[in-house]
């Protein structure tokens, strides 16, 4: 009997190949037939030559985490074919190029073997050139697509959308799935074959009303949404296909009617300049941005303090990959959580936005500004390269219907009707302080901003009272913060374990959970989406018995804030860390969970 | 202007013509040195926007960090200021001047400022062609952190102390000149004459205008030895030209004889008058005049001083960005929300 929509396929090539078209149209036909998805890119820092894997996980269950074997693994890549076969789960699949000429024979006993002469087949299609070259990945689709019984017509709809409709194009991609469809017609085995993809009909479709979408992207569509107008940036991996996707929805969402741009995008001479132009913007009254990495997290750093200590808003979105320095930029971690918090030299502190899933990356993308012009800071975005270049299933987006909240900012006639206004006064005793805009013509308006010492009346000081007032108001603030950052997400089960995680680990939880559930194991979730901690994470933490906090970096970061925010709760937890820069697996988890409960 | 007699005093007020007096262009006391170039040019900056008739409301101070980047405390009360990172000027205003491009610009700068630790900005406002008026107090140290050499300072020019510069001068307009700047030119803090004119065609240009200001430093590069002093740079000051500016609303004349007077057209109507020097013929429209004319002289020991350059028909960056006359800050949600029906044809690109 064969598993049905319920597989994990890892195409392992060799980047620059474009197998990227290819394994898009393998993960949109599944999805389209109403089967849950996710697709993950393991790939190089690299343009050309080294190896890529991508991961498809077709589940029922909706379970698109990672996972550390695949069902079928497609082999295409001589470099690593011998570590590929090793991918296979017993019983599985391996699909490799015969071209390569390799004797598996002996390889393993545990798994089916699916020889396709690749070279061959693309011989048989009547194409030239350049575009003969990329078919190869076309290829494994087509022979794919008659062993897992993929749906004809869906497969062909999604070859058109990848190639956006040009003819010559779709033509020939579509004659060379031909070629691999028949070769596995004639020479394959398909009654051996252990997996099945089944298309689901418009009622039980598992898809319906959902999209399939990289964090990027979804970032990029939510600041649009959210009110963005200026975006600096810098290029760097994973956060560069932000920017570029701002850019080019933009173009399509926000003209004015005679074609001009009601937006602007510069690309920075390097980060110190892109974040200072996002300053200067946000000084000005322009919702701005810049999205980065790591590396120029690091250059942004004393800007970063003078956003604080000046009260700009501002939205830094950091997309973060692994490691210090240069470390590995084409893998995922979480591991710029502290020095997001705590960014920049003196006494400073920084909200931080920590969204799970590219859904919450276009919902953050909208509410980040929000919460930018109502507490007058720079808030940070965390989100990193598993969501932010991976694809998620999501729920197809809406535009919120709520109105933007640009904080207290006063206007001309506001202005004529206040008396004492000082830009740095305290006077709802929220911490909060009322600004103005350059271009204001009210005497009361202007002001120096600046990032040395001053006092409420934006005056420079070097009076310890006079800066205490200011600082001290900045705590004041943060508490402020807590009532308006997005909450966690709570299942309050009652159980005696609790797991507590945050980010990306949210794709395996469900997963690791129900195994845990298997072995009779209940716990309760949470997801923290954001710091500093609102009550509901403090009482969650309260109740608690044994508590699993999981970290995707070497220090338990976020273990390490709890601990000073919220130091009669934080030293109860047990830390599951993950950093070797691959998205956790449900079975770490579970196997962790399981054995510190077993003891 | 207009005079009005005042009731009480009998002393005549001068007013410009949106009828505000010199002081209505005042900022706060200045803390510099006594004496210091920087509050010259501080005086300067007052004059030009005054007589230009600019409402101090429609102006934003930017600067970096240094006794140069102090100044806009000192200027203009009714300006909003930024007094942003030491280098970071030039990125700070491209973000400003990109969210209200309705406000006039200036930024203030020192030697340090620009061209060690900012000098990435420097160089990238310059080829954005960012419009603003871009004033380097040069002294050839870093006054703030008292004295050390910056690195316009010339070789082999001492410190206070006796210590010799061992390396290579940058020459801001040479610079500036190479990087596509639109509009450069060199003054000294002590020449009101100058200065305020160039400042005023600065404010009318139409992209990125930098003004190098020789302004000595009394305390510690104002001594022999030095190629910033107030002295030596009396001695060694050569005028290009003598520049006069004639506001769009005035009449034009000026007598002069043929072919030695040259009126420049600023975008708004307004003209920079070159009255040229005999023996300085210089084509202010060639970069590759303004090179050699900056060379000889410096070859020749003089500081060259005028405008070297000038080109309104580029582009500038709120051009190239395509920007709408409204300013970006001034955009409320229903203007930035898009529309359900746009939204919604681009989600199908993700099903
Ligand atoms: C990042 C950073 N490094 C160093 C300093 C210290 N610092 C303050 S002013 C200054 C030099 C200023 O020189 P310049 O721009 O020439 O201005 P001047 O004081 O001469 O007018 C330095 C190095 C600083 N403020 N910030
Ligand atoms: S130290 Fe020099 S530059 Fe600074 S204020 Fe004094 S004289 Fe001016
Ligand atoms: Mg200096």
């Amino acid at each position: 009997m064969s598993q049905v929509n319920d597989f994990v396929i890892n195409i392992a090539t060799v980047n620059g190949s474009g197998s990227q078209s290819a394994n898009t149209i393998l993960l949109k036909t599944l999805f389209r037939m109403g089967i849950p998805v996710g697709g993950k890119n393991v790939f190089p820092s690299n343009i050309q030559g080294l190896p890529t894997w991508f991961w498809v996980r077709a589940s029922k269950k909706n379970y698109t985490g990672r996972r550390e074997l695949a069902d079928i693994v497609v082999a295409m890549n001589p470099q690593t074919l011998l570590s590929d076969s090793k991918l296979v789960k017993t019983g599985g699949v391996l699909l490799y190029n015969s071209d390569m000429r390799f004797d598996l024979g002996n390889l393993r006993k545990d798994i089916l073997l699916v020889a396709v002469p690749i070279k061959q087949i693309v011989d048989s299609v009547a194409a030239q050139g350049k575009i003969k070259k990329l078919l190869a990945n076309i290829i494994y689709v087509g022979v794919l697509a008659d062993l897992l019984e993929l749906d004809r017509e869906i497969l062909n709809s999604a070859i058109k959308d990848q190639f956006d409709g040009k003819e010559s194009v779709v033509d020939v991609n579509q004659q060379a799935l031909e070629k691999g469809l028949e070769y596995s017609k004639n020479y394959l085995k398909k009654e051996n074959f252990p997996y099945r993809a089944e298309k689901q009909d418009e009622v039980n479709s598992q898809t319906k009303g959902k999209i399939m979408i990289d964090g990027n992207s979804a970032a990029a569509l939510g600041l649009i949404c959210g009110g963005a107008t200026f975006s600096a940036w810098y290029p760097i991996t994973p956060s560069s296909s932000l920017v570029e996707n701002f850019s080019k929805y933009a173009a399509l969402l926000r003209k004015t009617d005679d074609g001009k741009n009601k937006f602007a995008v510069v690309q920075a001479e390097d980060e110190l300049a892109s974040i200072c132009m996002v300053l200067g913007a946000g000084w000005a009254g322009a919702r701005s941005f810049t999205a980065t990495s790591g590396p120029g997290l690091s250059l942004m750093q004393e800007a970063i303090g003078y956003a604080y200590y000046a009260e700009i808003p501002s939205v830094i979105w950091d997309v973060q990959r692994v490691g210090p320095s240069t470390g590995m930029p084409t893998r995922t971690a979480q591991a710029d959580l502290l020095s997001s918090v705590f960014a920049s030299h003196g006494d400073t502190k920084h909200p931080v936005l920590i969204p799970g899933t590219p859904g919450e990356c276009f919902e953050f993308g909208q509410v980040c500004f929000d919460l930018a012009e109502r507490l007058q800071t720079l808030i940070f975005v965390l989100s990193d390269l598993d969501i932010g270049m991976n694809l998620w299933m999501e729920d197809e987006f809406k535009i919120s219907s709520k109105a933007y909240d640009r904080g207290k900012v006063l206007s001309e006639d506001e202005l004529k009707k206040t008396t004492n206004y000082f830009r740095y006064q305290d006077v709802d005793g929220d911490g909060i302080p009322f600004r103005s805009l350059p271009g204001v013509k009210h005497p009361a308006a202007p002001y120096v901003v600046r990032g040395s010492g001053h006092n409420s009346k934006a005056q420079y000081t070097e009076s310890g009272d006079e800066y205490l007032e200011v600082v001290d108001r900045l705590t004041v603030k943060w508490q402020t913060a807590k009532t308006l950052v997005p909450k966690p997400l709570i299942d309050q089960k009652k159980a005696k374990v609790s797991i507590v995680a945050y980010g990306s680990a949210e794709s395996a939880i469900t997963e690791a959970r129900d195994l845990l559930r298997k072995e009779g194991i209940e716990t309760n979730y949470m997801r923290i989406r954001s710091i500093p901690f609102s009550l509901e994470v403090e009482q969650f933490l309260s109740e608690g018995q044994r508590i699993y906090l999981i970290d995707l970096n070497k220090d338990a970061q976020m273990l390490g804030i709890l601990k000073m925010e919220l130091p009669q709760l934080g030293n109860q937890m047990i830390s599951l860390r993950h950093y070797e820069g691959t998205p956790i697996t449900a079975d770490k988890i579970s196997e962790f969970v399981i054995k510190n409960e077993r003891g | 202007m207009d005079s009005k007699i005042d009731s009480k005093n009998e002393v005549p007020i001068l007013k410009n013509k949106i009828g505000l007096e010199k002081k209505d262009y005042a900022g706060g006391a200045s803390t510099l040195c006594t004496g210091c170039g920087h509050d010259q040019i501080t005086n300067h900056i007052i004059s030009a926007f005054y007589g230009l008739d600019i409402d101090p409301y429609d102006v934003a101070k930017m600067s970096g960090i240094g006794c140069s980047s102090k100044t806009p405390g000192y200027f203009m009360n009714k300006s909003f200021g930024f007094n942003s990172m030491h280098g970071r000027m030039a990125a700070v205003s491209t973000g400003a001047k990109i969210a209200n491009h309705r406000l006039t610009h200036i930024g203030m700068s020192g030697d340090g400022d620009s061209i060690s630790i900012g000098l990435g900005g420097f160089c990238h406002v310059i080829r954005r062609n960012l419009p603003l008026v871009y004033v380097v107090a040069n002294n050839g140290v870093y006054g703030l952190t008292k004295g050390q050499f910056s690195a316009t300072s010339y070789k082999d020019s001492t410190l206070k102390s006796g210590e010799k510069n061992p390396f290579e001068t940058i020459d801001i307009c040479t610079l500036a000149i190479d990087l596509g700047c639109t509009f450069v030119a060199r003054s000294f803090s002590g020449d009101a004459k100058q200065l305020v004119p160039l400042l005023q065609a600065a404010i009318k240009h139409h992209g990125t205008a930098v003004i190098d200001v020789i302004s000595p430093c009394v305390t510690f590069n104002n001594h022999d030895g030095s190629t910033k002093s107030f002295s030596w740079v009396k001695e060694h000051d050569v005028s290009l030209q003598e520049l006069g500016f004639i506001e769009a609303t005035e009449a034009v004349n000026v007598d002069y004889e043929e072919g030695s007077v040259e009126l420049i057209d600023m975008p708004d109507g307004s003209k920079l008058k070159i009255k040229k020097l005999v023996s300085r013929e210089h084509d202010v429209h060639s970069r590759l005049a303004a090179m050699k004319v900056l060379y000889e002289s410096k070859a020749n020991g003089e500081l060259l001083t005028g405008l070297f350059f000038i080109d309104e028909n580029q582009k500038n960056l709120i051009e190239v960005l395509e920007l709408p006359q409204q300013s970006l800050a001034s955009f409320q949600g229903m203007d930035l929300r898009p529309n359900d029906l746009s939204f919604k044809k681009i989600m199908t690109n993700f099903s």
